[in-house]
C-alpha cells in the first residue's frame, strides 16, 4: 500500500484514507466514505480531492466524479461553514416545514443552495432525514434540531454564531 | 449449451440454453426494439422498449435480459407491448428537441424509426423543452445534450469496447448527463465509436456535422486506406463540382472483418481527398528546370519516349555517366496501392522495363514468414481466426497505437470469449490490462524469449516471470502467434520454428501501409516473383514472363544509392518517397530520369522529372491485402477530376511505349457475355450490381479493356499459388484469406536474403503521407498533444 | 434529541431498551444483550433458520418477504465469501424508526448481524448508514468498537474458532441506494444504480458473494426472536405476520412518535388512540400507511389491521410503517406534488420511464398546482402514472407512480377543484424546487 506522500488532507485525515482502503475486500468501496470525509475538511470537493482520492483508490477522477455526482450530499463548490438543511418533504411540510425554511431564506437573505456574504450560512431544501416523527426538523452540518418553531430558528442561528465568534 | 426450443408470437424456435431472447428473435427474423442493448456490450435493461410477455409472469419482461429456456412462451406483440414501447417514446419525446430535419441522424436515428413504428406522435405536455447549447469535446466528436435519451451505449463502447473509459455518466435521475472525462473535452483515441453506436444525434461527429442528409449520400463499403488492418469503411460520397465527393466514413455495413470498429483514422481520415494540395494535372519538368502543368497524352508519351530511350538503347547513357539498356531503370512500389497494381507494376518493370530493380518500402519481413510456412497448411491466423482464438501470443508490436482493429479485436476476443492472451514486449503496452501474463523484456531480449520458449532453461534465467509464461503457453492447446515487424530475419525464422514443432500454432506478422502484405505478396522484390517465388525457375510464371531478368537487382536503399551515383538511368517511384524516408538531399537524383506517380508532391515528386497524378485508393478498384492475409475488395467511391490510377496509367504507359498491351494484361472475352463496362463497382453501381457479381466471381464477366484491374487478378489467382481466392465472397464484399504455405520456394535461400525491413511505427492519428495531407487528423492530433502538453 | 413516546398497548420488545442507556456495552449486556448471538453459536444455522421460520418475521424494509425464508435462499457452499449487509439507509418519507435502533440500542444490530452470519456462513457484516445520520455512524462504530473489545467480533467470536468481522459504512444522500442492489452497488463504491436481476443477492451479491440484505429494524429483532423462541414471537402478531413493529405516527397526529406496536393492531387505534387523533381536533382527511410510497387510506378505509396482508387487500401496503396523517385543511394536489418531487429528486435516472415519468409528474403537477392546469392533464397524470406501474428497472418507480394514482383517484374532485385558473384553497407553497 502506497501512502501518499503529498496529500493535500491533514494529516489525521491521510492516516484514516490509508486505513480506509484496506478495510474492505474491494479498494473501491472506500469511496463513499473517503468523499464525505474529505468534503467534511475540505469544504467540498475541488478538482484536488477528486484527482488525490482517484489516486489512492486507484480509479480515474471521471470514474470518481460519476459516483460523487450521483450523491446529494456531496458538493462541488464551498458551502457556508454551517449549512443549514431544511426538511420540507411530506410530514415535515405538514407540520411547518416551508414556513421553517421561508424564516431561514427570510433571516439569511439567501435562497435554496444560497451561501451567505460571510461564508457562515449556507441554506438547502432536503429531502426527508429521517426525523418525521419530530417534524419539522432540520440539520445544520450533522447536527440534528427536530421540533422546530419559526421562533427557534433565530435561536438556532444564534448558537451557530456564537460558535463561530468562540473561535473553535 | 444444448438448445431449447421455446415460443414466440406462436412460432417454436429453438437457441442454445442461455441465449438472450433479443438474440433469438432476432436471428429469426423477429424484431425486438431496443435502444440500450448493443450485441457485444453489457446488459443495461435501461430503456425498456424491448419488454416482452412472458406466460405466467405477472410483469412485462426485458427481453434485452431474458435468457430462453425450455418450454417458455411469449409474446413479443401486442396492444398491451405496443402501449408500453409507446409510452416510453412518449417520455422520451416530452424533452427531446424534435430537430430532425436539421439533425445529423434525420433519417438514421434509432428514436425516429421507433416513433414511426409506435405513433407517440401527439404530445403530451404543454412544458417548455430544456435547450441547451451543444458542446464540442474535440475536433472530432460533439454533444447534443437534449437529444441524448440516456442509453449508455457511448460510455459501454468506450469503456468496455475501447478500454478507454473517457466517457461517463454524471448526476442522477433527469439531471443525469453523459461527461467526458477532460471536464468539457474528451482525451481519448478520437475514435468516434461512440458517435457510431449513438442510436440518435446526441454524438456527432467533427467531420461530418450538418454536411449532409444521409439519403442524399451513396454508400460505398471499400477498405481503409491508412493502415494494414484494412476495416471495411462505408463512405457516404456525393456529388461535387469535380467528381464525386467523401463526406463521410463509418461502419454502417458492419459485415467487414472489423464488425463494429474503426479508428480516428478510418474514421476521419479521408479529407485528403479534397486537399487543395491534391494533383489533378500531370506536371513535366521544363526546360526552365520548373514543372509545369501538362496533359495527360504529352506526360506519357514522354516518360514513353524516355524510358524507351534507356532501356533499348545500350552504351553509355546520354549524361555520360551510367550504362543504358535493360536494368538501367529502377522501379519502387508502393504499400499504399493494390494487389493489382502491384503485380502489374513489377510485371512492367520485369517484361517492359526490363529490370530486376524493383523493390519497396519494406515494413516487415514477409519474405521469410512465407519461406517458414511453405508446405504447411493453415498455419497463419487471418483476422477472424485471431478475434476467436481462445489464446493469443503478442510479441512486440503496440496495436493499440499500430493496428488499431487487432487490438479491439484482442480486446473483445477476452471479453468476449474469454480468450487468454500472453503478452511480451520490450515496453509497456495497454494490452497488458487485457492480458492474463504479461513480461517485460529488455532491449533484444527477444531472441532469448524465443529460446526460452524452445525449452532454453538459461535463456531470461534473470526474468523471474519468464519461466512461469513459458509453462503457461505450453500448456495451451492451440495458440496464435502475433509478432511485431520488430521479428525479422533470423529472429521472426526462430520464432516461427519454435511455434511450427508444436501441433497447433497459427501466425501472423504485422506490418504498416494498407497493402504492405499485397507488395510482398505481388513481387515487388528485386529477388522474388509473385508469391515469393525465386527469379530463376521454370514455374508457369517464369515461362510466362520469358525472357525477363534473372538476376537478383538492387534493393529500395541501394537503388536510391546507384541512382545518386549515376549508376540508374531512370527511376519510376510509384507511391512512395524515398527523399522523405531516407533522407536523401534534394538534387541527388538530378541525373536520373525521375518519374513519381503520386497523389500529392511529396519531396521526391517535387524532384522529378514527370509528376504523375494518382487516384487514392478511394478512387479506384482492386484489392488490397492486409497484414493477416485477408484479401478484401477495395471500390471506387470518390472521383476526381484528373488524376488516373496508377494501373491505367502503367498500361498506358506500356502502350506508348509499344507493347502489345494484351501481353501485360489479358483482357477482352471471346465468349460474348454481354458486358457491364466495370462501372457497376463504382459509387455509381446500379441494378446491375447483382449479377455483375456473380459474373465477375465466376470469370465471367468480360474485361473489356486493359484498364479492369479485374483482368489482372485473374492473372494472379492463376500464378500466384497463395491467392486462390474465395471470388463470389471476396466481390460480395467479404474477405477471402491467403494461404500462405502453398507456395514453392526454397526457405533456405530465402533466409540468406537480407530483409531490408524498416518498420514504421505509425500512431492513432498518423498513417504518414495521407494523414498528413488530412486536415481532421491534423487536428485531431494537435487536439491530443495539447492535451498532453497540460497534463505534463 | 427526538423525544421518545409510549403507549399502554405497546409490546416493547425492540424498543424495551430504548431509553436505558443500551448504546454502551456494559449496559446492553446487563439487559439480556448478547445472549442470543451465543445460543445461536451453539446452535448453529439450521437452528437459527427454523427458529427466524417459526417467528413469522417479515421484513421490515417494506416489502415484508419472510426473513427465514430468504436465509435460506443462500446455498452453503460458495467459492465466494458471503455477506451479511444491513440495511440502514431509511430514507422513506415518513420513516424515522432505524434511527432511533441505531440511537437506543446500536447493539441489538450488532447482535442481530452476527447471528445472521452464523445462520448464513458469513464471516462479514456490513451496516450500511444513510450519510445524513452521522451522529448515528458514531454511535454504531463505538458500539462496534466495543464488540470488538470484548472478544464478541473478530477472529474468534465468544471464544469460539468462528470468525466474524462487522464495517460500518456511510452513504452519501441517495434514497435509491436503500434498493437492495443498488446498496450493493453504492458499498462497492459505485454510483447507486440497481442490478439486473436474476442473479438474486442470496446467490449473487455484494463482491459477487451470496449476500443477505436486511432492514435494520428486521435485523435488530432477530436476537430477540432468538431469545423468547420463533412460535412466541410469531404469537404476538397476526396471521402469517410475526410480532411487533415500529410505527412512525408524523403528520397531523397529536402524539407523533415511534410506537411498537404487535402486527395486525388497528389502523384507526393507532391514528385515535395511540396517537391522539388528529391535531386540533381536525377532520382526518387521508393517511399514507406506509411511507409516502403507498397509496393513500381514506377515512372509511381505516378500519384495517396493520400488517402486509390487511393493508394489502385495502389497496395499499404497510411499506416501512411510516403512517403520515393527513387532515382536512391540506391540499391533496400539494401533498401529492410534495411526493412526486421527493421520487424525481430521488430517481436514480437509470431507466426512461422512471427518470422521465417522475420529472413529467412533477412538472406537470406543479403547474397545476399554480392554477395552470387543464382537464387533459389530469387524465394525462393518471396516464402517465398507469404506464409506469410495473413498467421500471426498479420499485423506485412503482413507489412514484402507486401513490400519485391513489391521489388522482381518491381526490379527482380536489384537482379538478385547482381547473380553470382557480387559486390553491389551501396552498402556502405553490412551489417546489429542490433542484
Ligand atoms: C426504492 C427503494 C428504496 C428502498 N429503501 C429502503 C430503505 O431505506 N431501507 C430498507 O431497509 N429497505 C429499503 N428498501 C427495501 C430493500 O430493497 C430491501 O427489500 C430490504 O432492505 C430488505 O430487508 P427486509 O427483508 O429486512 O425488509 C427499498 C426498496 C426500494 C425499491
Ligand atoms: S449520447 Fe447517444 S449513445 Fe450516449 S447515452 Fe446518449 S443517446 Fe446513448
Ligand atoms: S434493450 Fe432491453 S431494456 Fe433496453
Amino acid at each position: 500500500m502506497s501512502v501518499e506522500t503529498m496529500s493535500i488532507f491533514s494529516p489525521e485525515l491521510s492516516a484514516r484514507f490509508d486505513e480506509l482502503v484496506t478495510r474492505y475486500p474491494m479498494k473501491r468501496s472506500a469511496l463513499i466514505p473517503m468523499l464525505l470525509y474529505a468534503q467534511d475538511e475540505v469544504g467540498y470537493l475541488s478538482d484536488a480531492v477528486i484527482d488525490e482520492i482517484a489516486r489512492r483508490i486507484g480509479i480515474t477522477p471521471l470514474d470518481v466524479r460519476n459516483v460523487a455526482t450521483y450523491y446529494s450530499m456531496l458538493r462541488f463548490k464551498p458551502a457556508g461553514r454551517f449549512n443549514v438543511q431544511v426538511c420540507t418533504n411530506i410530514s415535515c411540510m405538514l407540520r411547518g416545514g416551508y414556513k421553517i425554511f421561508d424564516r431561514f431564506q427570510e433571516r439569511l437573505g439567501i435562497g435554496h443552495k444560497g451561501v451567505t456574504a460571510d461564508g457562515l450560512f449556507s441554506l438547502e431544501e432536503v429531502e426527508c432525514i429521517g426525523a418525521c416523527c419530530w417534524a419539522p426538523a432540520i440539520q445544520v452540518n450533522y447536527d440534528f434540531h427536530d421540533e422546530l418553531t419559526e421562533e427557534r430558528v433565530d435561536a438556532i442561528l444564534e448558537q451557530y454564531r456564537s460558535q463561530n465568534a468562540g473561535g473553535r | 449449451m444444448a438448445d431449447v426450443t421455446f415460443t414466440v408470437d406462436g412460432k417454436t424456435l429453438t437457441a442454445p440454453a442461455g441465449t438472450l431472447l433479443i438474440d433469438a428473435c432476432r436471428k429469426a427474423g423477429i424484431e425486438i426494439p431496443a435502444f440500450c442493448y448493443y450485441p457485444g456490450l453489457s446488459l443495461q435493461a435501461a430503456c425498456r422498449m424491448c419488454v416482452v410477455r412472458q406466460e405466467k409472469v405477472p410483469k412485462l419482461q426485458t427481453a434485452c435480459t431474458t435468457p430462453v429456456a425450455e418450454g417458455q412462451v411469449f409474446i413479443t406483440e401486442s396492444p398491451e407491448i405496443a402501449q408500453a414501447r409507446k409510452a416510453t417514446l412518449q417520455l422520451l419525446l416530452g424533452n427531446h428537441p424534435l430537430d430532425c430535419p436539421v439533425c445529423d441522424a434525420g433519417g438514421e436515428c434509432e428514436l425516429q424509426d421507433m416513433t414511426f413504428k409506435y405513433g407517440a406522435g401527439e404530445s403530451l405536455y404543454v412544458e417548455a423543452k430544456q435547450h441547451r447549447e451543444e458542446q464540442k469535446w474535440s475536433p472530432a466528436v460533439y454533444f447534443d445534450r437534449p437529444r441524448c435519451i440516456l442509453c449508455y451505449r457511448c460510455v459501454r463502447m468506450c469503456g468496455e469496447g475501447m478500454d478507454v473509459w473517457a466517457l461517463g455518466i454524471q448526476n442522477r435521475g433527469v439531471t443525469a448527463v453523459i461527461a467526458p472525462n477532460g471536464g468539457d473535452h474528451l482525451d481519448c483515441e478520437q475514435c468516434g465509436m461512440c458517435i457510431d453506436v449513438c442510436p440518435v444525434g446526441a454524438l456527432t461527429s467533427g467531420t461530418y456535422r450538418y454536411k449532409s442528409r444521409p439519403w442524399e449520400m451513396k454508400h460505398v463499403s471499400t477498405v481503409c486506406t491508412h493502415c494494414a488492418d484494412g476495416c471495411k469503411v462505408t463512405l457516404g460520397v456525393r456529388r461535387a463540382n469535380d467528381g464525386m465527393e467523401i463526406v463521410r466514413a463509418d461502419n454502417r455495413d458492419k459485415s467487414g472483418i472489423n464488425g463494429d470498429f474503426l479508428c480516428a483514422k478510418g474514421r476521419f481520415g479521408f479529407d485528403f481527398v479534397e486537399s487543395a494540395e491534391r494533383l489533378t494535372q500531370p506536371l513535366v519538368r521544363n526546360v526552365a528546370g520548373v514543372l509545369e502543368p501538362t496533359t495527360w497524352e504529352k506526360a506519357i508519351r514522354h516518360v514513353a519516349k524516355r524510358f524507351q530511350e534507356i532501356v533499348s538503347r545500350s552504351g553509355t547513357s546520354k549524361n555520360g555517366r551510367g550504362q543504358d539498356g535493360p536494368g538501367s531503370i529502377g522501379v519502387i512500389g508502393s504499400t499504399r496501392t493494390t494487389n493489382e497494381e502491384n503485380y502489374l507494376l513489377q510485371k512492367f518493370a520485369r517484361t517492359v522495363l526490363k529490370t530486376q530493380h524493383i523493390d519497396h518500402e519494406r515494413t516487415a519481413d514477409y519474405a521469410t514468414f512465407h519461406g517458414l510456412l511453405v508446405g504447411s497448411t493453415g498455419r497463419a491466423a487471418g483476422l477472424k481466426e485471431i478475434a476467436a482464438a481462445p489464446a493469443i501470443l503478442l510479441l512486440g508490436g503496440n496495436p493499440t497505437e499500430e493496428h488499431p482493429l487487432l487490438a479491439w479485436s484482442l480486446r473483445s476476443d477476452v471479453r468476449l470469449n474469454h480468450a487468454r492472451l500472453y503478452v511480451a514486449n520490450t515496453q509497456a503496452i495497454r494490452l497488458e490490462r487485457q492480458a492474463v501474463r504479461s513480461l517485460h523484456l529488455a532491449d533484444g531480449d527477444y531472441e532469448a524469449l524465443v529460446r526460452s520458449l524452445s525449452g532454453d532453461e538459461t535463456a531470461l534465467a534473470g526474468l523471474p516471470d519468464a519461466a512461469a509464461f513459458r509453462d503457461a503457453l505450453a500448456g495451451e492447446e492451440s495458440l496464435v502467434v502475433i509478432c511485431g515487424a520488430e521479428f525479422r530475419g533470423a529472429a521472426l525464422a526462430a520464432l516461427m520454428r519454435w511455434g511450427l514443432s508444436r501441433p497447433q500454432v497459427k501466425f501472423a506478422l504485422l506490418s504498416d501501409g494498407v497493402n504492405a502484405r499485397g507488395a510482398a505478396d505481388m513481387g515487388v522484390y528485386p529477388d522474388l516473383m509473385p508469391g515469393y517465388q525465386m527469379l530463376a525457375g521454370d514455374g508457369p510464371m517464369h515461362q510466362e514472363y520469358a525472357g525477363m531478368p534473372v538476376t537478383s537487382g538492387k534493393d529500395y536503399v541501394a537503388m536510391m544509392e546507384a541512382a545518386g551515383s549515376g549508376k540508374l538511368n531512370g527511376l519510376l517511384v510509384v507511391g512512395a518517397d524515398p527523399f522523405a524516408a531516407l533522407g536523401v538531399a534534394d538534387g541527388a537524383l538530378k541525373d536520373t530520369f525521375l518519374v513519381v506517380q503520386d497523389c500529392f508532391l511529396t519531396r521526391t515528386a517535387a524532384q522529378a522529372d514527370v509528376v504523375l497524378p494518382t487516384a487514392s485508393l478511394y478512387e479506384k478498384t482492386g484489392t488490397v491485402t492486409n497484414c493477416y492475409g485477408d484479401v478484401q475488395m477495395v471500390r471506387k467511391a470518390a472521383d476526381k477530376a484528373g488524376v488516373k490510377p496508377d494501373f491505367e496509367i502503367l498500361v498506358r504507359l506500356a502502350g506508348a511505349m509499344g507493347v502489345d498491351v494484351r501481353t501485360l494484361v489479358p483482357f477482352g472475352d471471346s465468349q460474348g457475355v454481354r458486358a457491364d463496362m466495370g462501372q457497376t463497382r463504382g459509387a455509381q453501381a446500379g441494378e446491375a450490381d447483382r449479377h455483375a457479381v456473380w459474373l465477375a466471381a465466376h470469370a465471367l464477366e468480360p474485361k473489356l479493356s486493359p484498364f479492369d484491374p479485374l483482368a489482372i487478378l485473374d492473372e494472379v489467382e492463376r500464378l500466384v499459388p497463395e491467392y486462390k481466392l474465395d471470388r463470389l465472397n471476396l466481390f460480395a464484399g467479404n474477405e477471402s484469406t491467403t494461404e500462405p504455405g502453398a507456395g514453392f520456394v526454397s526457405v533456405e535461400s530465402l533466409l540468406q536474403r537480407k530483409d531490408g525491413v524498416v518498420a514504421a511505427h505509425p500512431g492513432l492519428f498518423d498513417s504518414g503521407l495521407l494523414s498528413e495531407k488530412t486536415s481532421a487528423l491534423q487536428q485531431l492530433r494537435r487536439h491530443q498533444e495539447k492535451l498532453t502538453v497540460a497534463a505534463d | 434529541m427526538p423525544s421518545l413516546v409510549s403507549h399502554p398497548d405497546e409490546v416493547k420488545i425492540v424498543t424495551s431498551r430504548f431509553g436505558k442507556g443500551a448504546a454502551k456495552i456494559d449496559t446492553y449486556l446487563e439487559l439480556g444483550g448478547y445472549a442470543s448471538a451465543r445460543k445461536a453459536l451453539a446452535e448453529g444455522p439450521d437452528w437459527i433458520i427454523n427458529e427466524m421460520k417459526a417467528s413469522g418475521l417479515r421484513g421490515r424494509g417494506g416489502a415484508g418477504f419472510p426473513t427465514g425464508m430468504k436465509w435460506s435462499f443462500v446455498p452453503k457452499q460458495s467459492a465466494k465469501p458471503k455477506y451479511v449487509l444491513v440495511n440502514g439507509d431509511e430514507s422513506e418519507p415518513g420513516t424515522c424508526k432505524d434511527h432511533l435502533i441505531f440511537l437506543h440500542d446500536p447493539h441489538s444490530v450488532i447482535e442481530g448481524t452476527i447471528i445472521a452470519g452464523l445462520a448464513i456462513g458469513a464471516k462479514t457484516g456490513f451496516i450500511y448508514l444513510r450519510g445524513e445520520y452521522r451522529y448515528l455512524i458514531q454511535i454504531v462504530e463505538r458500539a462496534v468498537a466495543e464488540a470488538y473489545e470484548r472478544g464478541f467480533l473478530g477472529k474468534n467470536i465468544f471464544g469460539s474458532e468462528t470468525e466474524f468481522q462487522v464495517i460500518v459504512q456511510t452513504g452519501a444522500g441517495a434514497y435509491e441506494v436503500g434498493e437492495e442492489s443498488a446498496l450493493m452497488e453504492s458499498l462497492e463504491g459505485k454510483r447507486g444504480v440497481p442490478r439486473i436481476k436474476p442473479p438474486f443477492p442470496a446467490v449473487v451479491g455484494l463482491y459477487g458473494g451470496p449476500t443477505v440484505i436486511n432492514n435494520a429494524e428486521t435485523i435488530a429483532t432477530v436476537p430477540h426472536v432468538l431469545a423468547m423462541g420463533g412460535a412466541a414471537y410469531a404469537a404476538i402478531g397476526s396471521e402469517r405476520n410475526g410480532g411487533t413493529r415500529l410505527f412512525g405516527l408524523s403528520g397531523h397526529i397529536e402524539r407523533p412518535g415511534v410506537y411498537e406496536l404487535p402486527m395486525g393492531y388497528s389502523l384507526r387505534k393507532i391514528i385515535y388512540e395511540v396517537g391522539g387523533g388528529v391535531r386540533g381536533g381536525r377532520k382526518l382527511k387521508a393517511v399514507v400507511p406506509g411511507g409516502s410510497s403507498t397509496p393513500v387510506l381514506l377515512p372509511e378505509e381505516i378500519d384495517i389491521g396493520m400488517d402486509f396482508d390487511q393493508v394489502g387487500k385495502a389497496g395499499s401496503m404497510l411499506g416501512s410503517g411510516g403512517v403520515v396523517v393527513i387532515d382536512d385543511q391540506t391540499c391533496i394536489v400539494e401533498f401529492a406534488l410534495r411526493t412526486i418531487s421527493f421520487y424525481q429528486h430521488e430517481s436514480c435516472g437509470w431507466c426512461i420511464p422512471c427518470r422521465e415519468g417522475t420529472d413529467w409528474l412533477k412538472k406537470s403537477l406543479t403547474r397545476f398546482h399554480a392554477g395552470f392546469g387543464t382537464e387533459k392533464d389530469i387524465d394525462n397524470i393518471q396516464y402517465l402514472a398507469e404506464n409506469m406501474m410495473g413498467r421500471t428497472f426498479c420499485p423506485l418507480g412503482d413507489a412514484a407512480a402507486m401513490p400519485t394514482l391513489g391521489f388522482v383517484k381518491k381526490f379527482r374532485k380536489e384537482f379538478e377543484d385547482h381547473l380553470h385558473g382557480k387559486p390553491c384553497p389551501f396552498a402556502h407553497h405553490p412551489e417546489v424546487v429542490l433542484v
